[in-house]
């Protein structure tokens, strides 16, 4: 592969301009952490299996290691960078922090970005639809109950959209 | 500012964890995260075969190979060998091989893409022996593959006389019990960063678990000083036992090429390599013949655990060691003979996983109890109730429990909590006509705290605590923050110990240029040992500050704490106080005859499990889960309730979905796709307890928590089927083809 394959992708990151170098089929997880350094976003499994890498696109909820940044050309992205406003944490990362959502944290950004999905759909969900809104991204560390009740507690403040 | 008092305040509270903020915001930084000007990337070129010898290694075409650094066995400076315990694991093979994922060959590039095309090119002409996969292939000396005959240690605890109670026993119960290997399967993968060159030595950086333990290693392997070898933790994405012992092996690979190329180097394994290479849980065999009176009293066990320790040495002694004093349980027995050996096979090695071997034989002798229970016509529950070990009674090991314990009481709790006696009987009834079968079961068991025996002696770990010229307090320890909580807990007990602020104790980074050895972070000790050293350092500086007129003994402000800090700098530099380990009185352990005090504390439990098997699919689901525990004090209520149900649902993926597949020696699965873990839909509601008794010799009182929830999910699960169906199983992981066959043999 040599430089000339490259392309230049142009997307919103975090509500930014940003122009991405890269070949067409990269992934834009790689992009991500390698070309903008936005580290938040995690690798756990490569194959679409654990969420660590889960970013919205266009409101909707990836895993950006499964996504080639071609696809995203125009797109608005979010990760878990654009998450807090300025020093202001989003009611879901106060409840993570609060309620012990987040134990080695390497699943926790994943796990924010879909727990903000979900409540985005779904203002008061049910036990049942945490589980199942969930369960796309993998903890290995807290058994997940930790993780439910950060969920309901954030339902219970306002201010819960992106 | 807070009040002088000296009242319990941080103790026993849920606050915050220290690095929460980083990490819900993405902030913390993991290795990967971590970035040199410059930096290569480093890749490994593994053996392919189980068992024998390199002949030729053929490079690809259409790689440009001038561009790459290649490190072989012939560039290492120092030892070969990854320093831990036997030293017989080679950093790179030098012609014979002994498992399939033996590292050959280590290649560094600029270009992360290119380096794993050029991994893929390389082929080995290779002779090959014939390998040994099984325990039972092993212990018959098949083939021998290791040492004289193929076991890397054995151990005898004998209590009594075993040999005396056969002919006079009422019942003798025979069981064989297996149990699987299971991968950590953290989701952060192993990883490291290297700075390594003549003039300033090797650095580096990465996700481990005892940055001791790879410092060790990194000194014999480049033959250097102490002080030229440094080792950093960055954040770290999990551990549990998975990240203790190989990161000494990646973190020499990356040094070896940064040494080489004279470039900072980072090696990420990928999931697949991860899984395939690194350690997992030890699969082991137990085999109990017991003797009982009709009464249901125990009079004679005899036990014999076998664990599959793969192709090196690495930790099995000592996680062989945990299984077998924990073979017993927490029951009172007169005779106990345990035979114990660790034996080879050409798989890649077995390491630590939380519980270290005593899952294993925890689960044998749980479902082993069940099933002297249902041949003397006890209830499973009444029969441990007979047996129980008391307070002034003695283990297998001989050991006094000085401690209060009282299983009954646990076992009555959680049988309230979770409706046990009444589910039994309801389930019975509904089982008659439904098609899906609904039963509850339990386990009681006990888990030790801290180094086996006399461990922590030798280990003379030491912490440190300093004044910051900020008037803070940190503590110089390097125990990891992995999850479960460790800079948190250690500020708890300093500001408690203090009587200050907590968010005036920060704890520092581990890294061994500046911080001092306080031993791995391994075998529940770091709160209850580690933390223990914690506090006697907070309080020695609070005592010079005392002694030198600074600060009153009582009746401070965390402000005045401070500005005695503060001011004890400006007038004589640094403040810095050490606590070095000390045994506790009364505490003996014989070690040529492992007898004594195996632990100085233990945790004591008892789990119930209700679950749902589905006979036409073969499926079994945990419905709801009551974990009921006495570990001393609880430091912090949410990070415990959290380490345990964690440590709950690893421990139902450990019985009913995390299934290893052996192929030749190789895991065969090492995928997310095909090795599953439980998800958020899997997992019931764990709904955890605890009873409190203050450990004397523990920080305010606390005993060790990180392993105990490990042991107690899979007997649970499995004496929860055995009601349900009828069926008694003795072996996992129970995923539906095995589930299926059992319940087919036994309708047959
Ligand atoms: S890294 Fe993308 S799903 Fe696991
Ligand atoms: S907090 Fe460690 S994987 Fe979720």
């Amino acid at each position: 592969m040599s430089e000339v394959n490259k392309v230049e992708i142009t997307c919103a990151v975090n509500g930014e301009e940003r122009v991405l170098h890269a070949y067409p089929m990269a992934r834009l997880l790689d992009a991500l952490r390698e070309e903008l350094r936005l580290t938040g976003t995690k690798e756990g499994c490569g194959e679409g299996e654990c969420g660590a890498c889960s970013v919205l696109i266009n409101g909707e909820i990836v895993n950006s290691c499964l996504v080639p940044v071609a696809q995203v050309a125009g797109a608005e992205i979010k990760t878990i960078e654009g998450i807090a406003n300025d020093q202001k944490l989003h009611a879901v990362q106060e409840a993570f922090i609060q309620h012990g959502g987040a134990q080695c944290g390497i699943c926790t950004p994943g796990m924010v970005i879909a727990a903000i999905n979900l409540l985005e759909k779904t203002e008061k969900p049910t036990e049942a639809e945490i589980r199942d809104g969930l369960a796309g991204n993998l903890c290995r560390c807290t058994g997940y109950m930790k993780i439910f009740e950060a969920v309901v507690r954030a339902c219970q403040e306002e201010d819960v959209k992106v | 500012m807070s009040s002088p008092k000296t009242e319990r305040r941080f103790v026993g509270k849920s606050v915050p964890r220290k690095e929460g903020r980083d990490k819900v915001t993405g902030a913390a930084r993991y290795v990967d995260d971590i970035r040199f000007p410059e930096m290569l990337y480093g890749a490994t070129v593994r053996t392919t075969s189980p068992r024998g010898r390199i002949k030729e290694i053929i490079f690809g075409e259409n790689v440009p190979w001038d561009e790459f650094t290649i490190v072989t066995a012939k560039d290492i400076p120092g030892e070969n060998y990854v320093a831990l315990i036997l030293n017989d694991q080679p950093y790179l093979v030098e012609e014979f091989f002994n498992h399939t994922e033996e590292p050959v060959l280590l290649l560094a590039h600029e270009d992360k893409f290119l380096v794993e095309k050029a991994r893929r090119s390389i082929r080995f002409e290779i002779e090959e022996f014939s390998p040994v996969f099984t325990i039972e292939d092993s212990v018959n000396k098949r083939e021998i593959i290791w040492g004289e005959d193929n076991v890397f240690k054995s151990f005898l605890v004998d209590k009594g006389n075993v040999d005396e109670v056969w002919e006079s026993a009422d019942v003798i119960v025979e069981g064989e019990y297996l149990t699987g290997a299971q991968e950590q399967l953290y989701i952060e993968n192993n990883g490291m960063i290297a700075i390594a060159n003549h003039e300033d030595g090797v650095t580096v950086w990465g996700s481990m678990q005892c940055p001791y333990y790879v410092h060790k290693a990194l000194i014999k392997l480049f033959n250097l000083p102490e002080e030229k070898v440094r080792v950093v933790q960055t954040e770290t994405g999990g551990g549990f036992g998975g990240k203790e012992e190989y990161p000494s092996m990646i973190a020499g690979h990356a040094a070896l090429l940064s040494w080489k190329s004279g470039r900072p180097v980072k090696i990420i394994y990928d999931r697949a390599e991860d899984m395939a290479a690194t350690t997992k849980r030890h699969p082991s065999h137990t085999r109990h013949r017991t003797a009982v009176s009709r009464d249901g009293k125990l009079l004679g066990m005899e036990i014999d655990f076998t664990v599959d320790g793969g192709a090196y040495a690495t930790l099995s002694a000592v996680v062989l060691s945990r299984g077998t004093i924990h073979a017993a349980g927490p029951y009172l027995c007169p005779n106990v003979r345990i035979r114990s050996r660790a034996v080879a096979t050409n798989a890649p090695p077995h390491g630590a996983f939380r519980g270290f071997g005593a899952p294993q034989s925890i689960f044998g002798l749980e479902r082993h109890m069940d099933k002297i229970a249902k041949t003397l016509g006890l209830s499973p529950e009444e029969f441990r109730r007979r047996n129980f070990i008391q307070e002034g009674q003695t283990t297998a090991t001989q050991q006094v429990i000085h401690e209060k314990v009282d299983l009954s009481g646990l076992m009555d709790r959680a049988f309230e909590l979770s409706g046990y006696n009444e589910k039994r009987e309801k389930f019975a009834e509904q089982n008659k006509s439904s098609r899906l079968k609904k039963g509850i079961g339990f386990a009681s068991f006990m888990h030790g705290a801290g180094f086996t025996g006399s461990g922590e002696k030798y280990l003379e770990s030491v912490v440190g605590a300093e004044a910051t010229e900020q008037g803070n307090v940190r503590i110089l320890a390097a125990s990891t923050e992995i999850g479960q909580g460790t800079n948190t807990i250690f500020g708890q007990i300093a500001s408690e110990a203090l009587g200050i602020d907590y968010n005036l104790i920060e704890v520092a980074k581990p890294d061994t240029s500046n911080v001092p050895n306080s031993g791995p972070t391994v075998a529940s000790r770091t709160c209850m040992i580690v933390g223990k050293l914690v506090e006697s350092a907070a309080l020695g500086l609070k005592q010079t500050l005392v002694g030198s007129g600074f600060l009153k003994d009582s009746g401070y402000t965390s402000e005045d704490f401070s500005n005695a800090c503060r001011a004890y700098i400006e007038k004589h530099g640094a403040l810095k106080s050490f606590s070095k380990y000390q045994q506790p009185e009364g505490i003996n352990w014989d070690d040529e005859h492992y007898r004594g005090d195996a632990y100085g504390a233990y945790a004591w439990a008892v789990y119930v499990a209700e679950v749902t098997v589905d006979p036409t699919v073969y499926e079994a689901h945990v419905d709801d889960f009551v974990a009921v525990q006495e570990v001393g004090r609880v430091i912090n209520p949410v990070l415990a309730t959290g380490q345990i149900e964690g440590g709950v649902a690893q421990g139902i993926g450990y019985t009913l979905y995390e299934n290893v597949v052996w192929r030749d020696g190789r895991m065969a699965n090492n995928q997310m796709t095909n090795y599953i873990i439980p998800t958020s839909a899997d997992i019931p509601p764990i709904r955890v307890f605890f009873a409190e008794n203050p450990y004397a010799y523990g920080p305010a009182g606390a005993k060790g928590i990180g392993e105990l929830p490990m042991d107690g999910a899979a007997p649970a699960i499995l004496s929860a089927i055995e009601n349900a169906t009828g069926v008694s199983i003795n072996h996992i992981p129970l995923v539906p083809e095995s589930l299926m066959e059992e319940l087919e043999t036994e309708t047959i």
